[in-house]
């Protein structure tokens, strides 16, 4: 073959691209003589004839142009052969309407080829690619699709990232979310595949590998506690939207910070990750004081860290030998001579071999100089703790001893010097002047604080999606507040229009109240002999056997231990007047619960009552009428009397937070009775099964935290699909005139 | 009489280690006839202290261990029905009130108030023990001491001493000894080599630290001893601690993973 650089030929090449974007032209021949180190003959060849098809494609010189450049080093990442199917892709997209997205899709394949590297994996994601196109390209009429995905030159611009941090089943899960909840918002859905969305962030951090800090705060609390004595609040910090510079641990007066995810690495877990971070910055603050920076140089400073570091890790280890494994695990192992000092300001690499070897002394010194330092430092702590001031004394003449022309250089060598570890040491220095950059330098916020609102802040629920069957992380927004009040008197009447009911429902309650005293028998002392035993003993006596000595019998008292929680839908549909009765459902639910609630006042159980309903899942309203601690007074009464309907039923979120309340009663049993007039929906959900399947999994969780949840459901037609959310527990009250006499009775029943 | 003094007199000098002047204020209070209180966390050492006491007094030793069973017949003692008749047997109170020993009942709280009761009449000035059942009312020996012990980590509404009980005693507040003491209590009574006592002593305190925070109790000086007779039988040291440290005294998935990361820290490298 001719040498690549040779005109004739480029020429040959030139024609064979039969191209005449003059775009071209500037970067043909770098391009080729790249293509031609990388590409083997016939691969060479290929790669021609398919830029050639992009020139001829009709999608201008961007696609031409990127491939020439792109390609062979997706090529030599994944290999030639892998050419057909990207360019099977590339026809796809060029066929529907998303053409467009060809240019981010090729600029960005070299990055996710780099870490997909096999030809499997990367089929894996153009499958992926082509599948997200497929189903967010929508059309009006027709079969044709006729408009272009929204999300997908988003998805291609940010999937290196994506990739970086998931594997290719967390971004197959990723992308399956987005698809099937943002297909019909094309501004949110390109939110959410450019990663601007907070549910796109959410997801993402679910589906990523690696130890979460959040999932382990409590274990790590613990070791900070157990190990070092000593308290803080840790706080995650994001690593993966900060893409510009990878920020360290640190620690201040607010706590201590850690990155929001660790994954394995040398062989360390990432928990393990976190103990070492811990270890390090607990060190400091055990052993370590803050010194004026402000006499010292930057490379002074840095000189001093890295003595102080190695001081404060030697007394940890001292203490707990243990974590030495850890530390020589992460602390980078610097090559000597990996940094030329022509070239670049090798400072910080020297620094990094002689903390590495202050760490773990190398079996042979490659140089005197470096032993000496190692032995001085030694020697300072073979007298006791040392000091910070002592450390940065010894820094100072190292730096003094050692220091090179080339130090100066703008070029610094970062390879292999960063301990991930260790924080920033912002707590060693203290400064006379406040630095003119800070960002400290802002005047103090003198904005008077926000008048308290009278809401709750929101809480946030997931939602469960069966289609997926994932949770939907922070879905719902619900708003716990108050009920308004009304006039206690008008509940006082209602009670009175059914006072034969109550009397009938007193005789119950009497039966149902805890009966006391309950007999224990077989006691050694008690309060009366127990003749069955005594005489039985004697009998033994008289035979020659051992008598049981138990004859006693005495009593104890035995009470219920039941709380409950009542919820009831106040959505619009209550307002509807009542099938065969003069009322809406309304006013009978009204009536009923304050029954309910006089009764269960008798009985003497907590109970609780809230109303809730729902304006999409930014808005669910949970709404308090009585706490499990308030008694049956005129304050509830009053906003019972108020109970208004409005909006719809999003049932999920509601059970998720009552549970959050009556999981922390102390009660034997747990009771969570839901009153409702109709199926759970929401206004932004259009498909009718997935809040019943939501309820369906929430039902399922607090039997998990052992609540038993029971409905009483006013639709005749329920049976279709209470039974789905919940099983065999509910009743379906088809006369809802009789709610009234209905429900106390249900709750005594569920009760007995 | 004195050959049931025998049974219960302890013949071999238990291994105590004074933490501070409890030895000679305990002699004072024996020397004056008060009854004594021993708090402090379990396996701090309480029980031995008594016993070693008993042997420097050379005085019997009888022991109760108390439970939520035991009723006051069980002290002070009983009829027993026999073929031809009853024949009473005296309880572990009455016969150290008989013979002059010092009687022990270890964590009183667990046994039900109105048991704790009967104990009244011997703590204060008359220093007798009313038999009712018997008709007979038994002066103590002037050799006859009451010590009870008692575990304030326990305390919970329902498992306290009442005021009229708690004073009729003089008392004595233990806890778990310094580290170094500790360490040296440990090799001593194990022959456990001094710097794996010292180890074991650091995974007790980080373990201590975490009392409250997940642990009802910390790692106690009788689980750090049982540590060292592995060790010391040549069982693998973390293995030890892990068995003898973490296993019986959590359930707690993470206190588990600290406390072994303690360990692992502790003894890694050694």
């Amino acid at each position: 073959m001719a040498h690549p650089s040779d005109p004739a030929q480029l020429q040959t090449w030139r024609a064979q691209l039969a191209c005449a974007f003059a775009a071209i032209d500037d970067v043909f021949a770098d391009c080729m003589i790249d293509a031609s180190t990388k590409l083997s003959a016939q691969g060479l060849d290929d790669f021609l004839e398919q830029a050639r098809f992009l020139g001829k494609m009709g999608r201008g010189a961007e696609p031409v142009l990127i491939f020439l450049q792109e390609w062979p080093t997706i090529a030599t990442l994944v290999g030639e052969d892998t050419l057909d199917a990207v360019m099977v892709a590339i026809k796809r997209i060029n066929k529907s309407p998303n053409s467009k997205a060809i240019a981010p899709f090729l600029q960005s394949l070299a990055a996710v080829a780099r870490r997909l590297p096999t030809p499997n994996q990367l089929q894996h994601y153009l499958d992926l690619s082509l599948q997200l196109m497929d189903r967010t390209s929508t059309s009006i009429h027709g079969i044709h699709k006729s408009y272009p995905s929204p999300g997908l030159a988003a998805f291609f611009e940010t999937a290196p990232r994506l990739l970086d941090v998931l594997s290719l089943q967390g971004l197959a899960n990723w992308v399956t979310y987005g698809m099937r909840n943002y297909a019909h918002h094309p501004e949110q859905q390109r939110e959410f595949f450019s990663l601007q969305s907070a549910d796109s962030r959410a997801v993402l951090q679910r589906e990523r590998h690696g130890t979460l800090l959040m999932d382990h705060t409590r274990a790590l609390d613990l070791t900070l506690r157990a190990l070092w004595q000593m308290s803080d609040v840790l706080v995650p910090y994001a690593t993966t939207f900060d893409v510009q510079r990878v920020p360290m641990p640190y620690f201040d007066a607010d706590g201590m910070r850690l990155p929001d995810v660790y994954d394995a690495r040398a062989g360390v877990s990432g928990l393990d990750r976190y103990r070492a971070a811990l270890a390090h910055m607990a060190a400091h603050r055990r052993w370590s004081t803050a010194i004026f920076a402000d006499n010292f140089s930057p490379a002074q400073r840095l000189a001093i860290e890295c003595f102080e570091d190695a001081r404060v890790e030697a007394l940890a280890l001292r203490q707990y030998p243990g974590l030495r494994r850890l530390f020589v695990a992460l602390h980078p192992d610097p090559k000597d001579g990996a940094c030329n000092p022509a070239t670049h300001s090798c400072l910080r690499h020297r620094l990094a071999m002689l903390s590495r070897a202050l760490l773990v002394p190398p079996p042979r010194f490659e140089r005197p100089q470096l032993r000496e330092w190692v032995q001085r430092f030694h020697a300072l702590l073979a007298k006791g703790q040392s000091s910070t001031a002592e450390m940065a004394s010894l820094a100072l003449s190292y730096l003094g001893k050692t220091r090179l022309q080339s130090d100066q250089l703008p070029d610094t060598w970062f390879d292999d010097t960063e301990v991930d570890y260790r924080d920033d040491n912002r707590h060693l220095w203290r400064f006379h002047e406040r630095p003119d950059d800070d960002e400290n330098l802002d005047p103090p916020d003198q904005t008077p604080p926000e008048q308290d609102v009278p809401t709750l802040p929101p809480r946030h629920y997931p939602e469960w999606d069966y289609t997926s069957q994932t949770m939907r992380p922070d879905w719902v927004s619900l708003y716990e507040r108050l009920h308004p009040s009304g006039n206690p008197a008008d509940v006082d009447v209602l009670l009175a229009k059914h006072s034969a009911l109550a009397k009938r429902l007193k005789r119950l309650l009497d039966l149902l109240k805890p009966q006391d005293k309950v007999r224990l028998r077989f006691q050694e002392d008690g309060s009366e002999l127990d003749l069955d035993v005594a005489i039985r003993s004697l009998i033994d006596l008289k035979s020659g056997n051992l008598p049981d000595p138990r004859i006693n019998m005495s009593h104890t008292t035995d009470g219920r231990s039941i709380a409950t929680t009542l919820l009831l839908d106040l959505s619009e549909s209550l307002n509807e007047q009542a099938r065969g009765a003069q009322q809406t459902v309304l006013q009978l639910s009204q009536e009923a619960v304050s029954l309910l609630a006089w009764a269960v006042q008798q009985l003497g159980d907590p109970l609780a009552i809230a109303g809730f309903h729902s304006n999409t899942r930014h808005d669910v309203r949970y709404l308090h009428l009585k706490g499990f601690n308030e008694p049956w007074n005129d304050t509830v009464k009053a906003r019972l009397a108020a109970m208004q309907a409005a909006y719809s039923t999003r049932m999920g979120a509601t059970l998720r937070h009552a549970a959050h309340s009556l999981v922390r009663q102390n009660a034997d049993k747990k009771l969570l009775l839901v009153l409702t007039d109709g199926q759970p929906a929401d206004i932004d959900v259009k498909d009718d099964q997935l809040l019943i399947e939501d309820a369906k999994q929430a039902v399922r969780e607090l039997d998990h935290q052992g609540i038993f949840t029971y409905c009483i459901s006013l639709d005749a037609s329920a049976d279709a699909y209470v039974s789905t959310i919940f099983g065999q527990r509910y009743t379906v009250i088809d006369n809802i005139a009789r709610l009234p006499e209905q429900l106390p009775r249900l709750f005594m029943a569920l009760t007995r | 009489m004195s050959d049931k003094a025998e049974t219960y007199r302890i013949t071999k000098e238990p291994f105590y280690q004074q933490q501070s002047n409890e030895v000679a204020l305990y002699e004072a209070a024996y020397n004056a006839k008060l009854p004594v209180m021993v708090k402090g966390p379990t396996g701090c050492g309480k029980s031995r202290f008594v016993e070693y006491m008993a042997y420097k007094l050379s005085k019997p030793l009888i022991t109760v261990a108390c439970n939520e069973d035991m009723t006051a017949s069980d002290l002070v003692g009983r009829y027993l029905l026999e073929a031809n008749g009853t024949r009473w047997l005296d309880g572990p109170l009455a016969t150290a009130a008989r013979i002059g020993a010092i009687c022990y009942l270890d964590e009183i709280v667990e046994a039900r108030q109105d048991t704790t009761v009967v104990i009244h009449p011997l703590t204060d000035h008359r220093r007798q023990l009313p038999l009712d059942k018997k008709g007979e009312l038994i002066q103590a020996h002037p050799d006859f001491q009451l010590v009870i012990s008692y575990n304030p980590g326990y305390q919970s509404l329902m498992k306290d001493l009442k005021q009229s009980t708690k004073q009729r005693f003089v008392g004595f507040e233990f806890d778990y000894p310094a580290a170094d003491l500790e360490a040296s209590i440990i090799a001593t009574e194990t022959g456990v080599n001094l710097a794996d006592a010292v180890r074991l002593v650091k995974v007790g305190a980080a373990a201590r630290a975490l009392k409250g925070h997940g642990l009802d109790e910390g790692i106690s000086t009788r689980l750090l001893v049982y540590a060292a007779t592995l060790i010391k039988a040549e069982v693998d040291p973390m293995d030890a601690c892990r068995m003898a440290l973490v296993r019986p005294i959590t359930d707690d998935a993470d206190i588990r993973i600290t406390l072994d990361h303690a360990i692992d820290a502790v003894f890694g490298d050694a």
